[in-house]
């Protein structure tokens, strides 16, 4: 079922650069792969750890961080803060047991619509690959049929 | 059972390691007036009761149980719902039951891994491999021991819960404040918190209680407290020592960072933090002192070991709550 298998993912974007350039690429009508849900950020520093471990524990198969180019932020060095935010996040992720590959950081400035919607395909075809995450921790938990009533041992 | 016309008072463990019982018993001569004003039912660790008599109670029969212990097999199932059947007010008592705590960081490992760390491992000496089994027949019949689950899982990720007493264990001066309250609501001198509330805890961060002095955060090598010397009165994850008070609930007066000890965020996520790793890497990436992205990883390498380090309490009670080999099936 792979091959028809639809990856969602979860785009956080920067207000001044991601989110126009796919604002641009909407409008040059250069088409993109429609699995990226974008969420729009003031900026790349705005993202709190939580939104990437909320996005992947209530479904998402992937995940894309982008921002302005390093040296661009309009709040100066927030995509830096961003950066290293990403790059521990990933290494968390990667102990949790969720491939590095679900999980993309993206510099776009708002020029870039094609290569925005470029990377969005890449991304999906990488993320349409590595197959659903679909996150389910309680999956599998079941009480065995004599659970009750128990036996007690009393020392 | 003899009934005393005072109102009922029970304690449980479950996944635990009894500190959180010690910590009762620390409240030095306080629980003389537990013993004053309630009629202990049910308290395995301090005295000898049976689960059928608690299975005999009257539904809401208990006024106060305060529930110790994570949620990791059939039997602390069994014994969250027969509890929180036979009691009007449920407390999660310490991490354990709160956050899933130090047992919850088996949610990284699937349990056969579990299993063969325990009974195989060079200093366990099992020459026939044997492994416990679910079921035994013996002349007398069938025996059961209780069947562990994939994932170890927070008291409210089983039954409703009424209020919430993190700590690992709580603080002693903590549980005697709250044994204070409930003994004025009943003398009618006080009123109960809304349900949902944390108790026996503050409402803020433990940095905030913390005296160590903060300058600006500069970090370019994070460091293992066994290989620094740490200056007394500078804030120690200034010093490269990963400190958890940023993510951590106030409560316990910011006991580890006063003794020259990073704070390992034993009183749980602070108000408002959906997820306490994630509020303290927020933190720790912004003290990261580099916008080099091969430099950036050179300092991490400094944590060997973050999901341990994020949530050495609160794996369970997290957004992501179990790695994936632990649940996934497939
Ligand atoms: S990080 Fe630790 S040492 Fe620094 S102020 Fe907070 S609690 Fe104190
Ligand atoms: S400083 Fe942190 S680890 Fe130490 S008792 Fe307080 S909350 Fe727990
Ligand atoms: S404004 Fe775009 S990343 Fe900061």
């Amino acid at each position: 079922m792979t091959d028809t298998f639809e990856p969602t993912i979860i785009g956080f974007t920067c207000n001044w650069c991601s989110y126009r350039a796919a604002d641009m690429a909407g409008t040059a009508r250069i088409k993109y792969a429609p699995n990226v849900r974008l969420i729009r950020l003031m900026c790349s520093g705005r993202l709190d750890p939580t939104f990437v471990l909320k996005a992947f524990a209530s479904g998402a198969d992937g995940v894309l961080v982008s921002g302005c180019h390093p040296g661009d932020c309009h709040y100066v060095e927030q995509n830096y803060k961003a950066m290293r935010r990403f790059y521990l996040i990933k290494r968390l992720l990667a102990q949790m047991g969720i491939e590095p590959g679900r999980i993309k950081l993206l510099w776009a400035s708002a020029a870039e619509g094609a290569i925005l919607a470029n990377e969005i395909n890449k991304f999906t075809e990488e993320v349409r690959a590595l197959g659903p995450l679909h996150w389910n921790p309680t999956q599998g938990i079941e009480a065995p049929a004599h659970a009750q009533p128990l036996v007690e041992v009393t020392a | 059972m003899t009934s005393n016309g005072k109102p009922k008072f029970a304690m449980y463990w479950a996944a635990s390691c009894g500190g959180c019982e010690i910590a009762v018993l620390n409240i030095h001569e306080k629980i003389l007036d537990v013993d004053a004003n309630f009629e202990v039912v049910f308290w395995p660790v301090a005295m000898d009761a049976k689960y059928k008599d608690v299975e005999a109670m009257e539904d809401g029969s208990i006024l106060l149980t305060l529930f110790n212990g994570a949620i990791r097999n059939d039997e602390n199932e069994h014994i969250a719902k027969l509890l929180r059947q036979k009691s009007k007010i449920l407390v999660a008592f310490g991490s354990c039951a709160n956050e899933g705590c130090v047992p919850a960081l088996a949610n990284l490992s699937p349990v056969k891994d579990l299993m063969d760390t325990v009974y195989t491992t060079v200093s366990t000496e099992n020459p026939e491999n044997l492994r416990p089994q679910p079921t035994t027949t013996v002349p007398e019949g069938e025996l059961y021991i209780p069947t562990m689950y994939p994932i170890v899982r927070t008291l409210d990720q089983v039954v409703d819960v009424d209020y919430y007493m993190p700590g690992c264990p709580p603080e002693s001066h903590q549980i005697a404040a709250v044994i204070d309250l409930v003994i004025q609501v009943l003398q009618g001198k006080a009123q109960l918190p809304p349900k949902g509330t944390v108790i026996g805890a503050g409402g803020s961060t433990v940095c905030d209680e913390c005296k160590r002095k903060r300058d600006v955060k500069h970090i370019k090598e994070f460091k293992r407290i066994q290989h620094v010397m740490i200056d007394p009165e500078l804030c120690i994850l200034e010093q490269g020592v990963i400190c958890s008070g940023s993510a951590t609930r106030s409560g316990c007066g910011a006991l580890c960072p006063a003794a020259g000890s990073p704070c390992i965020g034993c009183y749980g996520p602070a108000e408002g933090a959906l997820d306490f790793g994630a509020r303290l890497m927020t933190a720790v990436s912004s003290v990261i002192d580099s916008n080099k992205p091969e430099e950036i990883e050179r300092i991490l390498d400094g944590i060997p070991d973050p999901a341990g380090m994020f949530y050495r309490f609160n794996m369970a009670g997290s957004l992501l709550r179990a790695s994936r080999p632990a649940w996934d099936k497939k």
